[in-house]
């Protein structure tokens, strides 16, 4: 490998500073996915996928994807909730990889939430 | 590469850690996520020393950024459906703080880490330490970029002068001040020399940083032999230190391939080579002079100072010789500047130092904290305090060159002067825990032994001195003590830090004169009442079994490895004093409520009635029950 340049190793910096983006811990929000039994059972493995794809697609990390158990309406399953900072949190309800691909354009990347999708905005009082 | 991470294992690897299985537990991990479909999700990345050694084998996941802790095999299949599949931590596996009930689940929470500030150990646990583009994510070889592009030599070293950065290796040497010396000679070739000798009983603190961030030390070296003016450095590690020489091998050739070591770095004129020496694990060839002597291929015996190693080191030439923590301090002063650096910290002493954290203590591990931290703030926060509610005793700094602090000095800050105060010293950062069930006169005969084998023997003061003070303090601690043993042990311990000339007998004393100071009444029981009050000192103590107790049981019997306690079913034990060997197996054995096993010391053995003949232990209490009234 050819010898390296102050400017080579900025490059080297920027492009394996992707690498660890999980590790850096800068996000502006964050998606769960919800995956208890009934979530799973319902599909919540191919939203995960299709979030996973759109997610490298666009090469975003800010956004911190995770999963979560059970929601607690395992009838609306499968779900995920949206937290963007800044903005109450919004769950969504009985999703399609399609639809979870719609979300991510236009909630998570696009900032307009989807009304026809959601289930509920904010989130229960931790007491 | 088809980007699906979203989960980053973090795996310790650091000697602790791989010790207790921890690429066992990788590689259940990555058998398991390949079988939930998880592998490209979900990746395990090996890293250095995490510093909660006492938790290991252990993992944080990002970037939930969930600690976990006493990792088994057994418990991967379930963590990896629960956790990582389901999005459900396991609370089992989670960190529970001594004496509560509830676990902490983020990293952030647990006290352990909440009160550390990270400069030397920025990039533990974050990065992979065998790959060197994690370390340039995180700003690595910026630094020296810096250095190369913008900066002469003077520049340098004026910077880590004004950042007020003194040496970790021990004495605290203002590094710029050393870095100024080698670089006014005249002679060349000069040398850089990094020292992983790391000889103290319990100290790892190097050993880690080469573990886990070896780049950040090639980083350091590299400007400083920019600053002096060498195109050589040597790494010298004892032997037994395996991962990290394979990690600092790694490392090397890695930095060579990209053209940050060798001729012509980064496309400028200087030119660095890094050489790794191994020791053979002597604690005197950690001394500068003796390591020289050691690289030369001489035996490694101190000479006299001066000539200072900036003046007439290795093969009489000018030679910088740094502890590997304050090279690895380096990079980040020239990135974020002299001002930052010269603000954390006390008047005198700047930045952070780590320490590793063991003895009777709740959270043993590795710890890095600002300096002027008190005492009390390591020990009872950040370490959690000592188990089973024991009481502090004292805390012994410094390892075998320091002394032991008392508990009235708790709020003291930890800085380089506030040490040597208290009669111990900085020295490389071991810190050894001790409660009450610990006898100061064994503490100090267990360093006389360490540095009484480990003198070089060139000077006589040093190696028949450490003889003499070893004798004196075995025969307290026989029960064989005379009056004026303390005055004779503080004369002998002063003119041996006189006559010395190298640090380690210099300091070898500095064990017994703090026992001494702090603790005189101790050695007084020792030797005036042949009293060992920690009762640890095995002359001085005896094991006794109490009739009023005693059921007959037989299961100390059975346990006694010397056969020394005679007795017959329900009839009371007796132990034969002069074939006990004092190894306690029967107090551990007799069941909890009946406990009828006692160590006692001093008056108390002349006070116990001493059985000679059986006698079964109904008889016994029908003889002995206290009448009712
Ligand atoms: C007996 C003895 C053992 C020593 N062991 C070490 C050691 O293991 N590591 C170390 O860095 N310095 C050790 N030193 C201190 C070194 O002589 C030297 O002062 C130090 O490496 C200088 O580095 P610094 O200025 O960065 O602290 C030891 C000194 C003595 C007297």
């Amino acid at each position: 490998m050819p010898k390296l340049t102050i400017d080579d190793l900025k490059k080297i910096r920027d492009d394996s500073r992707k690498e660890l983006y999980l590790r850096e811990g800068n996000y502006r929000g964050k998606v769960i996915v919800h995956m208890g039994t009934c979530g799973i059972a319902a599909g919540a493995r191919e939203i995960v996928n299709a979030l996973l794809d759109e997610f490298d697609k666009r090469k975003l990390t800010d956004i911190m994807f995770t999963t979560s158990g059970c929601a607690g309406l395992c009838s609306e399953e499968p779900m995920i909730t949206v937290e963007i900072e800044g903005a109450a949190p919004v769950k969504y309800r009985k999703l399609t990889p399609d639809k979870a691909k719609r979300i991510f354009n236009e909630h998570i990347i696009g900032g307009k939430v989807i009304t026809d999708f959601v289930l509920g905005v904010g989130s229960e009082r931790v007491g | 590469m088809a980007e699906k991470k979203r989960i980053e294992l973090m795996v310790c690897t650091g000697t602790g850690c791989f010790a207790g299985g921890a690429y066992q537990i990788i590689d259940e991990l990555k058998k398991e996520l390949e079988l939930f479909g998880l592998k490209e999700e979900v990746t395990v990345v090996a890293t250095g020393c995490n510093g909660f050694c006492g938790q290991g084998p252990l993992m944080v996941v990002l970037p939930d950024n969930i600690f976990y802790g006493w990792l088994e095999t057994k418990d991967i299949h379930h963590l990896v459906e629960e956790h990582f599949l389901k999005g459900r931590p396991v609370k089992k596996l989670m960190f529970i703080p001594p004496e509560q009930k509830e676990p902490l689940p983020l990293i952030s929470d647990i006290p352990f880490f909440k009160k550390q500030l990270l400069i030397v150990l920025r990039n533990k646990g974050i990065i992979d330490p065998e790959k060197i583009t994690d370390y340039i994510a995180r700003d690595g070889y910026l630094a020296i970029s810096k250095v190369l592009s913008s900066m002469n030599p003077i520049d340098v070293v004026n910077e880590i002068l004004k950042s007020g950065l003194r040496g970790r290796g021990g004495a605290g040497f203002p590094t710029g001040r050393k870095w100024q010396v080698a670089s006014q000679q005249s002679k060349s070739p000069k040398y850089l020399i990094a020292n992983c000798d790391e000889g103290d009983p319990g100290a790892y603190m190097d050993r880690s940083v080469l573990e886990s961030d070896p780049h950040s030390v090639i980083e350091g070296m590299t400007i400083a032999g920019y600053a002096i003016g060498s195109t050589n450095g040597f790494i010298y590690v004892r032997t037994e230190y395996p991962l990290a020489i394979k990690r600092m091998r790694i490392a090397i050739e890695q930095a060579q391939e990209y053209g940050l070591l060798g001729k012509n770095i980064l496309g400028t004129n200087f030119n660095f080579e890094i050489e790794i020496r191994e020791g053979s694990g002597a604690f005197v060839c950690g001394e500068e002079t003796s390591l020289i002597h050691s690289i030369e291929g001489n035996i490694p015996e101190p000479r006299q100072r001066p000539p200072f190693p900036a003046q007439e080191g290795l093969w009489g030439c000018p030679t910088v010789i740094n502890n590997v923590e304050t090279l690895a301090n380096v990079p980040v002063i020239i990135s974020r500047g002299a001002d930052w650096f010269s603000n954390i910290g006390t008047e005198t002493s700047k930045g952070t130092k780590i320490f590793s954290l063991v003895g009777k203590i709740n959270n043993t591990g590795l710890i890095e904290v600002p300096m002027g931290i008190t005492l009390r703030e390591v020990v009872y926060e950040i370490g959690g305090g000592i188990p089973k509610d024991k009481k502090f005793k004292a805390v012994q700094t410094g390892g075998p060159s320091g002394g032991c602090i008392p508990a009235e000095l708790l709020d003291s800050p930890i800085d380089f002067e506030s040490l040597q105060k208290a009669g111990s010293m900085m020295g490389s950062g071991g810190m050894i825990v001790m409660d009450e069930d610990t006898c100061v006169v064994d503490v100090a005969k267990f360093f006389i032994q360490f540095t009484n084998d480990e003198s070089c023997g060139k000077c006589v003061s040093c190696r028949d001195g450490s003889d003499a003070l070893l004798e004196v303090l075995t025969r307290i601690s026989n029960g064989e003590g005379m009056d004026g043993d303390v005055e004779f042990l503080t004369e002998l311990a002063e003119s041996v830090k006189d006559a010395s000339m190298c640090g380690l007998g210099q300091t070898l004393p500095n064990p017994v004169l703090s026992t001494i100071r702090y603790f005189k009444e101790e050695y007084e029981a020792h030797i005036k009442e042949k009293r060992c009050p920690a009762l640890v000192c095995r002359n001085l103590i005896e094991y006794y079994i109490d009739p009023n107790k005693c059921v007959g049981c037989l299961l100390c019997i059975k346990t006694c490895p010397t056969e020394a306690i005679k007795g017959e079913s329900k009839h009371i034990h007796i132990i034969d004093q002069e074939k006990c060997s004092k190894c306690g197996q029967c107090m551990e054995v007799c069941p909890p409520k009946i406990s009828a096993i006692l160590k006692i010391t001093g008056k108390d053995i002349n006070n116990m009635v001493q059985l000679t003949e059986l006698i079964s232990c109904k008889e016994w209490k029908k003889e002995h029950e206290p009448a009712h009234s």
